[in-house]
């Protein structure tokens, strides 16, 4: 199993942003470093949910923002590790649309539970394979600087 | 001009950020990238030969679908073209917005 290393800020700032755009979905970038059993992130990036006709079950960052995401990574000297979105009253797994509309292979897919308003599970997936036909997501442990938060749960 | 190349596009394109071209047209940029870097060819088109629909080609700050001349956009050295996969996905809960549910009157 693959291991998302975050530091404490950046997991309590995507958990925040969840907590800040309840009852509807947010979104980000996460910017970081490859490490041998799997990203090492740095830092993340909001981004505006594009999709405000039914933005309490989808998301969309605009492609021009991630434009502007990745050329703030490489001013950096990171990478587009991966993105984050929140699940509004709803479990913090991956759906079908999630991964349908995945296509961003190798990268992190984390997702935060808000519940009541309130943050709760986040969990990260790994998005496999090397095609849009092989595609799948693989659990991965998100460790929190020197704390391990654990595999995702149910 | 320059490719800025994402994440999971790399490893088709020897490794590399960003790759440097010669071309005078977004298309003809594109067909050098992938004469140099084949294996990004199916990455970036259907087998019919279609750019696949989640992938953006972005020529400094405008998507090459809504310029007028599209792949046949002229470029020079100064500019650049990045590949940007979409990204987007949600809950798919059902149910409410959360606010402004509708009222029916029975």
């Amino acid at each position: 199993m693959s291991i998302l290393r975050l530091p404490r800020f950046v997991y309590d700032e995507i958990r925040a942003h969840g907590e800040e755009t309840y009852p509807h979905e947010c979104c980000g970038a996460l910017l970081g470093h490859p490490a041998p059993e799997g990203w090492r992130i740095v830092a993340s990036v909001r981004a505006d949910n594009t999709r405000t006709d039914s933005a309490h079950n989808r998301y969309q960052i605009a492609p021009v923002e991630l434009v502007h995401i990745q050329r703030t990574a490489r001013r950096q000297g990171a990478e587009i590790a991966g993105f984050y979105h929140s699940h509004p009253d709803h479990p913090p797994q991956w759906s079908p649309t999630d991964f349908a509309e995945a296509h961003w292979l190798g990268s992190s897919y984390v997702i935060t539970e808000v519940a009541q308003g309130k943050a709760g599970r986040t969990n990260s997936f790994l998005l496999a394979g090397t095609t849009e036909e092989d595609k799948h997501f693989e659990d991965e442990a998100i460790v929190m600087d020197d704390e391990s938060i654990g595999a995702p749960s149910a | 001009m320059n490719i800025l190349i994402p994440t999971p596009l790399r490893p088709f394109a020897g490794g590399q950020n960003v790759l440097q071209v010669e071309a005078g047209t977004v298309g003809e940029a594109i067909h050098a990238l992938t004469g140099a870097h084949p294996e990004l060819r199916r990455h970036l088109f259907t087998p019919e030969g279609k750019l696949r629909a989640f992938v953006n080609l972005y020529l400094n700050e405008d998507d090459i679908r809504y310029l007028p001349d599209k792949e046949n956009t002229r470029v020079s050295a100064a500019d650049s073209l990045s590949i940007i996969p979409s990204i987007a996905g949600g809950s798919d809960r059902r149910g409410g917005r959360g606010f402004g549910a509708m009222q029916i009157n029975p």
